[in-house]
Protein backbone atom coordinates (compact mmCIF):
# COMPACT_ATOMS: atom_id res chain seq x y z
CA UNK A 1 0.00 0.00 0.00
CA UNK A 2 2.94 2.57 1.01
CA UNK A 3 4.67 1.93 -2.80
CA UNK A 4 1.70 2.16 -4.37
CA UNK A 5 1.21 5.77 -3.02
CA UNK A 6 4.08 6.85 -3.51
CA UNK A 7 3.92 5.00 -7.66
CA UNK A 8 0.84 6.89 -7.60
CA UNK A 9 1.61 9.91 -6.24
CA UNK A 10 4.12 10.03 -8.77
CA UNK A 11 2.59 9.14 -11.59
CA UNK A 12 -0.13 11.88 -11.08
CA UNK A 13 3.25 14.35 -10.55
CA UNK A 14 4.50 13.48 -13.68
CA UNK A 15 1.04 13.51 -15.93
CA UNK A 16 0.66 17.02 -14.59
CA UNK A 17 3.68 18.36 -15.26
CA UNK A 18 3.93 17.22 -18.69
CA UNK A 19 1.93 18.80 -21.34
CA UNK A 20 0.47 15.16 -22.37
CA UNK A 21 -2.16 14.77 -19.91
CA UNK A 22 -3.35 18.51 -20.07
CA UNK A 23 -3.42 18.14 -23.90
CA UNK A 24 -5.37 14.86 -23.79
CA UNK A 25 -7.91 16.08 -21.06
CA UNK A 26 -8.25 19.65 -23.12
CA UNK A 27 -9.18 17.38 -26.52
CA UNK A 28 -11.45 15.21 -24.93
CA UNK A 29 -13.43 17.93 -23.58
CA UNK A 30 -13.38 19.60 -26.81
CA UNK A 31 -14.71 16.79 -28.33
CA UNK A 32 -17.17 15.60 -26.28
CA UNK A 33 -18.20 18.95 -25.18
CA UNK A 34 -19.21 19.56 -28.75
CA UNK A 35 -21.08 16.52 -29.46
CA UNK A 36 -22.94 17.52 -26.99
CA UNK A 37 -24.22 20.83 -27.91
CA UNK A 38 -25.01 19.37 -31.30
CA UNK A 39 -27.03 16.83 -29.93
CA UNK A 40 -28.45 19.00 -27.41
CA UNK A 41 -29.35 21.19 -30.07
CA UNK A 42 -30.81 19.40 -31.71
CA UNK A 43 -33.29 17.78 -29.51
CA UNK A 44 -34.35 21.26 -28.55
CA UNK A 45 -35.29 22.37 -32.06
CA UNK A 46 -37.05 19.27 -32.50
CA UNK A 47 -39.11 19.90 -29.11
CA UNK A 48 -39.82 23.51 -30.25
CA UNK A 49 -40.69 21.65 -34.05
CA UNK A 50 -42.48 19.21 -32.14
CA UNK A 51 -44.51 21.51 -30.14
CA UNK A 52 -45.68 24.02 -32.81
CA UNK A 53 -46.57 21.21 -35.12
CA UNK A 54 -48.17 18.01 -33.51
CA UNK A 55 -48.15 16.08 -36.49
CA UNK A 56 -44.00 15.93 -37.14
CA UNK A 57 -44.15 15.35 -33.52
CA UNK A 58 -45.98 11.64 -34.25
CA UNK A 59 -43.27 11.62 -36.64
CA UNK A 60 -40.60 11.30 -34.22
CA UNK A 61 -42.00 9.22 -31.42
CA UNK A 62 -41.58 9.98 -27.70
CA UNK A 63 -39.14 13.05 -27.15
CA UNK A 64 -37.11 11.67 -24.16
CA UNK A 65 -34.03 13.38 -23.17
CA UNK A 66 -32.78 10.49 -22.06
CA UNK A 67 -32.69 8.45 -25.58
CA UNK A 68 -32.05 11.47 -27.34
CA UNK A 69 -29.07 13.10 -25.93
CA UNK A 70 -27.81 11.41 -22.67
CA UNK A 71 -27.73 7.46 -24.32
CA UNK A 72 -25.41 8.94 -27.82
CA UNK A 73 -23.82 11.28 -25.61
CA UNK A 74 -22.48 8.12 -23.46
CA UNK A 75 -21.50 5.61 -26.96
CA UNK A 76 -19.60 9.31 -28.18
CA UNK A 77 -17.90 9.88 -25.43
CA UNK A 78 -16.45 5.85 -25.17
CA UNK A 79 -15.81 6.25 -28.53
CA UNK A 80 -13.61 9.18 -28.14
CA UNK A 81 -12.25 7.40 -25.23
CA UNK A 82 -11.00 4.91 -27.60
CA UNK A 83 -8.74 7.58 -29.49
CA UNK A 84 -7.70 9.53 -26.24
CA UNK A 85 -6.89 6.88 -23.33
CA UNK A 86 -3.76 5.19 -25.71
CA UNK A 87 -2.39 8.62 -26.06
CA UNK A 88 -2.38 8.80 -22.01
CA UNK A 89 -1.13 4.87 -21.10
CA UNK A 90 1.57 4.61 -24.55
CA UNK A 91 4.24 6.67 -22.15
CA UNK A 92 3.37 4.71 -19.18
CA UNK A 93 6.20 2.30 -19.81
CA UNK A 94 8.04 2.83 -22.71
CA UNK A 95 8.92 6.00 -21.73
CA UNK A 96 10.58 4.95 -18.48
CA UNK A 97 12.74 2.23 -20.61
CA UNK A 98 13.50 4.71 -23.34
CA UNK A 99 14.77 6.87 -20.57
CA UNK A 100 16.20 3.77 -18.80
CA UNK A 101 14.45 4.83 -15.43
CA UNK A 102 12.72 1.26 -15.53
CA UNK A 103 16.14 0.12 -14.27
CA UNK A 104 16.22 2.36 -11.24
CA UNK A 105 12.54 1.68 -10.40
CA UNK A 106 13.15 -2.12 -10.83
CA UNK A 107 15.94 -2.14 -8.38
CA UNK A 108 14.06 -0.63 -5.57
CA UNK A 109 12.13 -3.19 -2.73
CA UNK A 110 8.57 -3.40 -5.07
CA UNK A 111 7.43 -5.81 -7.11
CA UNK A 112 6.26 -6.10 -9.89
CA UNK A 113 3.03 -5.79 -9.46
CA UNK A 114 2.84 -2.89 -7.38
CA UNK A 115 4.53 -1.08 -10.34
CA UNK A 116 2.02 -1.57 -12.35
CA UNK A 117 -1.01 -0.85 -10.26
CA UNK A 118 0.93 2.24 -9.48
CA UNK A 119 0.78 2.91 -13.38
CA UNK A 120 -2.54 1.70 -13.74
CA UNK A 121 -4.04 3.90 -10.96
CA UNK A 122 -1.84 7.35 -12.13
CA UNK A 123 -3.89 6.40 -15.30
CA UNK A 124 -7.12 5.84 -13.88
CA UNK A 125 -6.67 8.97 -11.84
CA UNK A 126 -6.49 11.12 -15.25
CA UNK A 127 -9.05 9.58 -17.23
CA UNK A 128 -11.38 10.39 -13.85
CA UNK A 129 -10.88 13.82 -14.07
CA UNK A 130 -11.31 13.31 -18.14
CA UNK A 131 -14.59 12.31 -16.85
CA UNK A 132 -15.62 14.68 -14.27
CA UNK A 133 -15.42 17.10 -17.24
CA UNK A 134 -18.15 15.56 -19.06
CA UNK A 135 -20.39 15.95 -15.82
CA UNK A 136 -21.21 19.60 -16.67
CA UNK A 137 -23.05 18.41 -19.98
CA UNK A 138 -25.45 16.24 -18.42
CA UNK A 139 -26.07 18.49 -15.44
CA UNK A 140 -26.61 21.38 -18.55
CA UNK A 141 -29.73 18.49 -19.32
CA UNK A 142 -30.70 18.55 -15.52
CA UNK A 143 -31.05 22.12 -15.70
CA UNK A 144 -33.32 22.35 -18.26
CA UNK A 145 -35.02 19.08 -18.85
CA UNK A 146 -35.32 15.79 -16.09
CA UNK A 147 -33.20 13.23 -17.96
CA UNK A 148 -33.22 9.69 -15.61
CA UNK A 149 -30.00 9.95 -13.62
CA UNK A 150 -29.84 6.27 -12.74
CA UNK A 151 -29.62 6.00 -16.17
CA UNK A 152 -26.95 8.89 -16.63
CA UNK A 153 -25.22 6.98 -13.06
CA UNK A 154 -25.01 3.62 -14.64
CA UNK A 155 -23.54 4.98 -17.80
CA UNK A 156 -20.62 6.63 -15.49
CA UNK A 157 -20.12 3.02 -14.27
CA UNK A 158 -20.41 1.87 -17.91
CA UNK A 159 -17.40 4.53 -19.01
CA UNK A 160 -15.16 3.93 -16.20
CA UNK A 161 -15.29 -0.01 -16.30
CA UNK A 162 -14.51 0.41 -20.05
CA UNK A 163 -12.01 3.15 -19.10
CA UNK A 164 -9.77 0.59 -16.42
CA UNK A 165 -9.63 -1.77 -19.60
CA UNK A 166 -9.05 0.54 -22.36
CA UNK A 167 -5.97 1.53 -19.57
CA UNK A 168 -5.03 -1.70 -18.83
CA UNK A 169 -4.67 -2.86 -22.41
CA UNK A 170 -2.72 0.22 -23.29
CA UNK A 171 -0.56 -0.39 -20.17
CA UNK A 172 0.19 -3.82 -21.34
CA UNK A 173 1.36 -2.37 -25.14
CA UNK A 174 3.63 0.22 -23.41
CA UNK A 175 4.98 -2.74 -21.34
CA UNK A 176 5.89 -4.48 -24.84
CA UNK A 177 8.20 -1.95 -26.52
CA UNK A 178 10.25 1.21 -25.94
CA UNK A 179 9.04 3.30 -28.30
CA UNK A 180 5.71 5.30 -27.51
CA UNK A 181 4.33 5.83 -30.81
CA UNK A 182 4.47 1.64 -31.07
CA UNK A 183 2.63 1.45 -28.28
CA UNK A 184 0.27 3.98 -29.11
CA UNK A 185 -0.46 2.40 -32.40
CA UNK A 186 -0.76 -1.15 -30.87
CA UNK A 187 -3.66 -0.24 -27.99
CA UNK A 188 -5.16 1.55 -31.08
CA UNK A 189 -5.03 -1.21 -33.58
CA UNK A 190 -6.33 -3.62 -30.73
CA UNK A 191 -9.19 -1.56 -29.47
CA UNK A 192 -10.44 -1.06 -32.84
CA UNK A 193 -10.54 -4.51 -33.44
CA UNK A 194 -12.36 -5.51 -30.48
CA UNK A 195 -14.34 -2.70 -31.33
CA UNK A 196 -15.49 -3.70 -34.71
CA UNK A 197 -15.45 -7.61 -33.93
CA UNK A 198 -19.37 -6.83 -33.38
CA UNK A 199 -19.77 -6.42 -36.78
CA UNK A 200 -18.64 -9.49 -38.07
CA UNK A 201 -20.98 -11.18 -35.86
CA UNK A 202 -24.05 -10.80 -38.03
CA UNK A 203 -22.70 -12.96 -40.39
CA UNK A 204 -20.42 -15.34 -38.52
CA UNK A 205 -21.92 -18.78 -37.97
CA UNK A 206 -24.02 -18.76 -34.89
CA UNK A 207 -21.75 -19.92 -31.87
CA UNK A 208 -18.58 -17.86 -33.34
CA UNK A 209 -21.39 -14.95 -33.44
CA UNK A 210 -21.88 -14.88 -30.49
CA UNK A 211 -18.50 -14.97 -29.00
CA UNK A 212 -17.38 -12.57 -31.23
CA UNK A 213 -20.49 -10.19 -30.04
CA UNK A 214 -19.71 -11.07 -26.58
CA UNK A 215 -15.74 -9.83 -27.22
CA UNK A 216 -16.66 -6.27 -28.40
CA UNK A 217 -15.71 -4.18 -26.29
CA UNK A 218 -18.30 -1.38 -26.92
CA UNK A 219 -21.40 -3.67 -27.20
CA UNK A 220 -21.39 -4.02 -23.20
CA UNK A 221 -21.39 -0.24 -22.97
CA UNK A 222 -24.54 -0.18 -24.79
CA UNK A 223 -26.51 -1.87 -21.62
CA UNK A 224 -25.16 0.51 -18.93
CA UNK A 225 -26.27 3.30 -21.19
CA UNK A 226 -29.84 1.86 -20.87
CA UNK A 227 -29.15 1.93 -17.24
CA UNK A 228 -28.98 -1.73 -16.58
CA UNK A 229 -25.81 -2.39 -15.12
CA UNK A 230 -25.33 -6.43 -16.35
CA UNK A 231 -23.06 -8.48 -13.94
CA UNK A 232 -22.02 -10.13 -17.33
CA UNK A 233 -20.95 -6.97 -18.40
CA UNK A 234 -19.29 -5.60 -15.65
CA UNK A 235 -18.02 -9.35 -15.31
CA UNK A 236 -16.50 -7.94 -19.02
CA UNK A 237 -14.39 -5.29 -18.35
CA UNK A 238 -13.02 -6.38 -14.98
CA UNK A 239 -12.13 -9.77 -16.88
CA UNK A 240 -10.26 -8.22 -19.36
CA UNK A 241 -8.45 -4.98 -17.28
CA UNK A 242 -6.92 -8.00 -14.55
CA UNK A 243 -6.05 -10.15 -18.01
CA UNK A 244 -3.90 -7.33 -19.35
CA UNK A 245 -2.84 -6.52 -15.79
CA UNK A 246 -1.43 -10.09 -15.88
CA UNK A 247 -0.31 -10.26 -18.91
CA UNK A 248 1.64 -6.36 -18.07
CA UNK A 249 3.33 -8.41 -14.82
CA UNK A 250 4.50 -11.44 -17.33
CA UNK A 251 6.16 -9.08 -19.78
CA UNK A 252 8.05 -6.89 -16.99
CA UNK A 253 9.03 -10.33 -15.67
CA UNK A 254 10.11 -11.55 -18.75
CA UNK A 255 11.81 -8.73 -19.33
CA UNK A 256 14.24 -9.50 -16.25
CA UNK A 257 14.71 -13.24 -17.58
CA UNK A 258 15.67 -11.66 -21.11
CA UNK A 259 18.02 -9.29 -19.51
CA UNK B 1 28.45 -9.11 1.92
CA UNK B 2 28.06 -9.88 -1.43
CA UNK B 3 28.85 -13.61 -2.62
CA UNK B 4 28.77 -14.69 -6.05
CA UNK B 5 29.65 -18.36 -7.04
CA UNK B 6 29.87 -19.41 -10.92
CA UNK B 7 27.29 -16.63 -12.56
CA UNK B 8 26.49 -16.77 -15.72
CA UNK B 9 23.91 -14.91 -18.05
CA UNK B 10 23.16 -15.91 -21.48
CA UNK B 11 21.57 -13.81 -23.77
CA UNK B 12 20.08 -15.93 -26.72
CA UNK B 13 23.42 -17.80 -27.55
CA UNK B 14 25.87 -14.92 -26.45
CA UNK B 15 27.24 -15.12 -22.89
CA UNK B 16 26.95 -11.81 -21.00
CA UNK B 17 29.18 -13.26 -17.86
CA UNK B 18 30.68 -16.68 -17.85
CA UNK B 19 30.52 -18.88 -14.60
CA UNK B 20 31.87 -15.84 -12.27
CA UNK B 21 32.76 -16.34 -8.63
CA UNK B 22 33.82 -13.61 -6.16
CA UNK B 23 33.45 -12.49 -2.60
CA UNK B 24 32.86 -8.79 -1.24
CA UNK B 25 33.58 -8.27 2.38
CA UNK B 26 32.17 -6.28 4.79
CA UNK B 27 33.31 -2.61 4.42
CA UNK B 28 35.85 -3.47 1.83
CA UNK B 29 35.60 -1.20 -1.76
CA UNK B 30 36.03 -3.44 -4.39
CA UNK B 31 36.73 -2.25 -7.97
CA UNK B 32 35.38 -3.98 -11.22
CA UNK B 33 37.79 -2.99 -14.14
CA UNK B 34 36.70 -4.44 -17.91
CA UNK B 35 36.73 -2.57 -20.76
CA UNK B 36 33.06 -2.06 -22.53
CA UNK B 37 31.03 -4.93 -23.11
CA UNK B 38 33.71 -7.20 -20.52
CA UNK B 39 30.19 -8.06 -18.40
CA UNK B 40 30.55 -5.28 -15.38
CA UNK B 41 27.16 -3.84 -16.52
CA UNK B 42 26.06 -7.34 -16.63
CA UNK B 43 26.91 -8.36 -13.17
CA UNK B 44 25.95 -5.41 -11.41
CA UNK B 45 22.58 -5.44 -12.60
CA UNK B 46 22.23 -9.38 -11.61
CA UNK B 47 23.16 -8.36 -8.23
CA UNK B 48 20.82 -5.15 -8.12
CA UNK B 49 18.68 -7.78 -9.34
CA UNK B 50 17.58 -6.13 -12.04
CA UNK B 51 18.31 -9.07 -13.87
CA UNK B 52 17.94 -12.82 -13.50
CA UNK B 53 20.99 -14.75 -13.72
CA UNK B 54 20.62 -17.47 -16.29
CA UNK B 55 22.38 -19.99 -13.93
CA UNK B 56 24.50 -19.70 -10.40
CA UNK B 57 23.89 -18.00 -7.26
CA UNK B 58 24.74 -14.71 -5.12
CA UNK B 59 24.07 -13.58 -2.00
CA UNK B 60 24.05 -9.80 -1.32
CA UNK B 61 23.83 -8.18 2.35
CA UNK B 62 23.11 -12.10 3.46
CA UNK B 63 19.87 -12.55 1.59
CA UNK B 64 19.85 -14.63 -1.58
CA UNK B 65 19.25 -12.23 -5.17
CA UNK B 66 16.82 -14.72 -6.34
CA UNK B 67 14.67 -15.78 -3.12
CA UNK B 68 14.79 -12.50 -1.23
CA UNK B 69 14.94 -10.67 -4.12
CA UNK B 70 12.73 -7.56 -2.34
CA UNK B 71 15.06 -7.77 1.10
CA UNK B 72 18.04 -7.57 -1.41
CA UNK B 73 16.88 -4.51 -2.71
CA UNK B 74 15.86 -2.39 0.16
CA UNK B 75 19.62 -2.76 1.67
CA UNK B 76 21.35 -1.99 -1.83
CA UNK B 77 22.15 1.49 -3.62
CA UNK B 78 22.40 1.28 -6.48
CA UNK B 79 23.88 3.98 -9.67
CA UNK B 80 23.55 2.87 -13.21
CA UNK B 81 25.83 3.99 -15.92
CA UNK B 82 23.57 6.26 -17.90
CA UNK B 83 22.27 7.64 -14.40
CA UNK B 84 18.58 7.68 -15.73
CA UNK B 85 16.56 10.09 -13.75
CA UNK B 86 12.80 11.44 -13.79
CA UNK B 87 13.62 15.01 -15.31
CA UNK B 88 10.57 16.48 -14.58
CA UNK B 89 10.26 16.00 -11.10
CA UNK B 90 12.49 18.50 -8.97
CA UNK B 91 15.67 17.33 -6.91
CA UNK B 92 13.76 16.54 -3.18
CA UNK B 93 10.59 15.66 -4.56
CA UNK B 94 12.41 12.70 -6.50
CA UNK B 95 14.36 11.84 -3.35
CA UNK B 96 11.66 11.76 -1.32
CA UNK B 97 9.61 9.65 -4.21
CA UNK B 98 12.85 7.48 -3.80
CA UNK B 99 13.16 7.34 -0.13
CA UNK B 100 9.49 6.13 0.05
CA UNK B 101 9.70 3.52 -2.02
CA UNK B 102 13.07 2.35 -0.28
CA UNK B 103 11.14 1.68 3.10
CA UNK B 104 12.75 4.76 4.57
CA UNK B 105 10.47 5.17 8.02
CA UNK B 106 7.54 8.12 7.22
CA UNK B 107 8.74 10.00 9.79
CA UNK B 108 12.11 10.55 9.13
CA UNK B 109 11.71 10.91 5.19
CA UNK B 110 12.23 14.61 4.84
CA UNK B 111 15.31 14.18 7.25
CA UNK B 112 17.28 11.71 5.44
CA UNK B 113 16.60 13.28 1.85
CA UNK B 114 17.59 16.80 3.37
CA UNK B 115 20.65 14.54 4.85
CA UNK B 116 21.72 13.11 1.92
CA UNK B 117 21.46 16.34 -0.09
CA UNK B 118 24.01 17.96 2.33
CA UNK B 119 25.91 14.78 2.30
CA UNK B 120 26.32 15.20 -1.74
CA UNK B 121 26.43 19.08 -2.34
CA UNK B 122 23.08 19.35 -3.63
CA UNK B 123 21.18 21.56 -0.54
CA UNK B 124 21.80 24.65 -2.99
CA UNK B 125 20.37 22.85 -5.73
CA UNK B 126 16.89 22.15 -3.96
CA UNK B 127 14.68 24.17 -6.37
CA UNK B 128 15.53 22.72 -9.51
CA UNK B 129 14.07 20.24 -11.56
CA UNK B 130 16.02 17.78 -12.31
CA UNK B 131 16.29 17.86 -15.99
CA UNK B 132 17.78 22.04 -15.30
CA UNK B 133 20.76 19.76 -13.72
CA UNK B 134 24.65 19.55 -15.63
CA UNK B 135 25.80 16.36 -15.57
CA UNK B 136 27.88 16.30 -12.52
CA UNK B 137 24.78 17.62 -10.45
CA UNK B 138 22.88 14.57 -12.06
CA UNK B 139 25.21 12.22 -11.12
CA UNK B 140 25.23 13.81 -7.27
CA UNK B 141 21.40 13.23 -7.28
CA UNK B 142 22.08 9.88 -8.63
CA UNK B 143 24.41 9.17 -5.79
CA UNK B 144 21.35 10.44 -3.38
CA UNK B 145 18.82 8.31 -4.36
CA UNK B 146 21.21 5.09 -3.74
CA UNK B 147 22.41 6.24 -0.57
CA UNK B 148 18.92 7.77 1.21
CA UNK B 149 17.95 4.40 2.53
CA UNK B 150 21.63 3.71 4.15
CA UNK B 151 22.31 0.71 2.15
CA UNK B 152 24.97 -1.52 3.44
CA UNK B 153 25.90 -1.91 0.11
CA UNK B 154 26.51 0.54 -2.44
CA UNK B 155 26.59 -0.84 -6.38
CA UNK B 156 27.78 2.07 -9.15
CA UNK B 157 28.41 1.63 -12.42
CA UNK B 158 31.26 3.81 -13.58
CA UNK B 159 30.33 6.67 -11.16
CA UNK B 160 32.43 8.66 -12.78
CA UNK B 161 32.24 8.42 -16.87
CA UNK B 162 31.43 11.43 -18.94
CA UNK B 163 32.12 14.01 -15.99
CA UNK B 164 34.72 16.63 -16.29
CA UNK B 165 37.82 16.41 -14.54
CA UNK B 166 36.94 18.40 -12.00
CA UNK B 167 33.73 17.03 -11.27
CA UNK B 168 35.71 13.59 -11.66
CA UNK B 169 38.04 14.68 -8.66
CA UNK B 170 34.58 15.33 -6.68
CA UNK B 171 32.74 12.67 -7.41
CA UNK B 172 35.80 10.63 -6.48
CA UNK B 173 36.47 12.10 -2.98
CA UNK B 174 32.41 12.01 -2.33
CA UNK B 175 32.71 7.88 -3.04
CA UNK B 176 35.78 8.28 -0.86
CA UNK B 177 34.10 9.65 1.67
CA UNK B 178 30.56 6.69 1.33
CA UNK B 179 33.31 3.98 2.79
CA UNK B 180 33.18 3.13 6.68
CA UNK B 181 31.55 0.37 6.85
CA UNK B 182 30.08 -0.02 4.38
CA UNK B 183 30.55 -2.22 0.76
CA UNK B 184 30.88 -0.78 -1.96
CA UNK B 185 31.15 -1.97 -5.47
CA UNK B 186 32.11 0.25 -8.44
CA UNK B 187 33.17 -0.42 -11.60
CA UNK B 188 35.56 1.95 -14.29
CA UNK B 189 37.83 1.20 -17.00
CA UNK B 190 39.97 4.06 -15.71
CA UNK B 191 43.06 2.20 -13.49
CA UNK B 192 44.10 5.51 -11.91
CA UNK B 193 40.57 5.39 -10.42
CA UNK B 194 40.65 2.24 -9.36
CA UNK B 195 43.58 1.92 -7.62
CA UNK B 196 43.10 5.28 -5.73
CA UNK B 197 39.82 4.27 -4.43
CA UNK B 198 39.89 0.20 -4.24
CA UNK B 199 41.53 -2.00 -1.63
CA UNK B 200 40.61 -4.69 -4.33
CA UNK B 201 40.57 -5.10 -7.64
CA UNK B 202 38.88 -7.60 -10.22
CA UNK B 203 39.63 -7.72 -13.85
CA UNK B 204 37.14 -9.10 -16.23
CA UNK B 205 37.06 -9.44 -19.65
CA UNK B 206 34.70 -11.33 -21.95
CA UNK B 207 32.49 -12.43 -19.32
CA UNK B 208 35.28 -14.10 -17.10
CA UNK B 209 37.41 -12.94 -14.48
CA UNK B 210 41.16 -12.48 -15.43
CA UNK B 211 42.25 -11.38 -12.34
CA UNK B 212 41.91 -10.58 -8.76
CA UNK B 213 44.39 -8.72 -6.26
CA UNK B 214 45.15 -5.42 -4.48
CA UNK B 215 45.84 -2.73 -7.21
CA UNK B 216 49.47 -2.03 -5.35
CA UNK B 217 49.94 -6.20 -6.38
CA UNK B 218 48.31 -5.51 -9.59
CA UNK B 219 50.25 -2.54 -10.77
CA UNK B 220 53.52 -4.15 -9.15
CA UNK B 221 53.31 -6.91 -11.65
CA UNK B 222 52.70 -5.08 -14.03
CA UNK B 223 56.18 -2.80 -13.46
CA UNK B 224 57.73 -5.58 -13.39
CA UNK B 225 57.59 -5.04 -17.20
CA UNK B 226 58.08 -1.50 -17.36
CA UNK B 227 58.34 0.88 -20.35
CA UNK B 228 60.16 4.06 -19.52
CA UNK B 229 59.68 7.48 -22.16
CA UNK B 230 62.89 9.20 -22.92
CA UNK B 231 63.61 12.74 -25.33
CA UNK B 232 67.49 12.40 -26.07
CA UNK B 233 69.30 15.21 -27.98
CA UNK B 234 71.53 13.13 -30.61
CA UNK B 235 71.95 10.94 -33.74
CA UNK B 236 69.08 8.40 -34.02
CA UNK B 237 70.61 5.32 -34.92
CA UNK B 238 73.75 5.74 -32.78
CA UNK B 239 70.82 6.41 -30.02
CA UNK B 240 68.50 3.60 -30.66
CA UNK B 241 71.85 1.22 -30.76
CA UNK B 242 72.85 2.53 -27.40
CA UNK B 243 69.66 1.74 -26.36
CA UNK B 244 69.34 -1.42 -27.49
CA UNK B 245 72.47 -2.72 -25.75
CA UNK B 246 71.57 -1.84 -22.24
CA UNK B 247 71.23 -5.01 -20.17
CA UNK B 248 67.45 -5.65 -19.93
CA UNK B 249 66.21 -3.84 -22.89
CA UNK B 250 63.82 -5.86 -25.36
CA UNK B 251 62.39 -3.08 -27.36
CA UNK B 252 63.09 0.15 -28.73
CA UNK B 253 61.33 2.59 -30.62
CA UNK B 254 61.66 6.03 -31.58
CA UNK B 255 57.88 7.61 -31.18
CA UNK B 256 58.24 11.08 -31.93
CA UNK B 257 60.68 13.52 -33.74
CA UNK B 258 60.62 17.35 -32.88
CA UNK B 259 63.80 18.76 -34.32
CA UNK B 260 67.10 18.31 -32.67
CA UNK B 261 65.57 15.85 -30.15
CA UNK B 262 63.65 12.25 -30.83
CA UNK B 263 61.45 10.39 -27.64
CA UNK B 264 62.12 6.71 -28.00
CA UNK B 265 60.64 4.04 -25.64
CA UNK B 266 62.60 1.82 -23.89
CA UNK B 267 60.74 -1.77 -22.71
CA UNK B 268 62.20 -4.01 -20.16
CA UNK B 269 61.71 -7.12 -20.48
CA UNK B 270 60.46 -8.86 -17.38
CA UNK B 271 61.80 -8.49 -13.32
CA UNK B 272 64.49 -6.12 -15.09
CA UNK B 273 64.24 -2.68 -14.39
CA UNK B 274 66.43 -0.83 -15.88
CA UNK B 275 65.31 2.52 -16.84
CA UNK B 276 68.83 4.30 -14.22
CA UNK B 277 70.86 2.42 -16.77
CA UNK B 278 69.83 5.17 -19.35
CA UNK B 279 71.17 8.48 -18.20
CA UNK B 280 74.48 6.67 -18.01
CA UNK B 281 74.01 5.28 -21.89
CA UNK B 282 73.21 8.58 -23.00
CA UNK B 283 75.96 10.47 -21.26
CA UNK B 284 78.62 8.00 -22.37
CA UNK B 285 77.64 9.01 -25.70
CA UNK B 286 77.78 12.04 -25.48
CA UNK B 287 74.31 13.18 -26.16
CA UNK B 288 71.70 15.30 -23.85
CA UNK B 289 69.03 13.63 -21.93
CA UNK B 290 65.95 15.99 -22.00
CA UNK B 291 63.73 13.79 -20.37
CA UNK B 292 63.37 10.28 -18.54
CA UNK B 293 59.64 9.14 -17.38
CA UNK B 294 58.53 5.91 -16.63
CA UNK B 295 55.55 5.08 -18.48
CA UNK B 296 52.40 4.17 -16.69
CA UNK B 297 50.74 1.40 -18.14
CA UNK B 298 47.15 1.72 -19.86
CA UNK B 299 44.19 -0.68 -18.88
CA UNK B 300 44.66 -1.33 -22.73
CA UNK B 301 48.54 -2.57 -22.37
CA UNK B 302 47.27 -4.31 -18.61
CA UNK B 303 44.32 -6.12 -20.68
CA UNK B 304 46.76 -7.33 -23.52
CA UNK B 305 49.17 -8.95 -20.92
CA UNK B 306 46.52 -10.51 -18.78
CA UNK B 307 44.52 -11.41 -21.38
CA UNK B 308 47.52 -13.32 -23.50
CA UNK B 309 49.17 -14.29 -20.20
CA UNK B 310 52.26 -12.72 -22.09
CA UNK B 311 53.76 -11.43 -18.76
CA UNK B 312 51.67 -12.81 -15.74
CA UNK B 313 51.15 -15.76 -14.30
CA UNK B 314 48.53 -16.32 -11.88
Amino acid sequence: MRNLYFLLTKELRSYINSPVALVVITIFTIITGYYFYNIFANFSTLSFQAQSNPMAAKQYGALNVTEFVVRPFFSIVGLVMLIMLPMLTMRSFAEEKKSGTMELLLTYPLTDAEAIIGKFLGCMGIFVVMLTLTFPCLALVGYFGQPEWGVIGAGYVGLLLMGSAFISLGIFMSSLTENQIIAAALSFASLIILYMSGLSAAFAGENVGKVLEYISIINHLETFAKGVIDTSDVNYYILFTALFLFLSMRSLESKRWRG
Amino acid sequence: MIEVERLTKTYGDARGIDDITFSVGKGEILGFLGPNGAGKTTTMRILTCFMSASSGSAKVAGYDIFEDSLKVRSKIGYLPETVPLYTDMQVPVYLKFVAGLKDVPWKKINHKVAEVMEQVGLTHMAHKFIGELSKGYRQRVGLAQALVNDPEVLILDEPTIGLDPKQIVEIRSLIKGLGGGRTIMLSSHILPEVSMLCERVIIIDEGKIKAMDTPDNLMSRLHAAGRVQARIDGPKEKVLKALREIGGAKKVDVVSDSGATSMYVVEFADGKAGAHLIPRAVTSGGWDLHELTPMRLSLEDIFIRIVTEEEIKQ
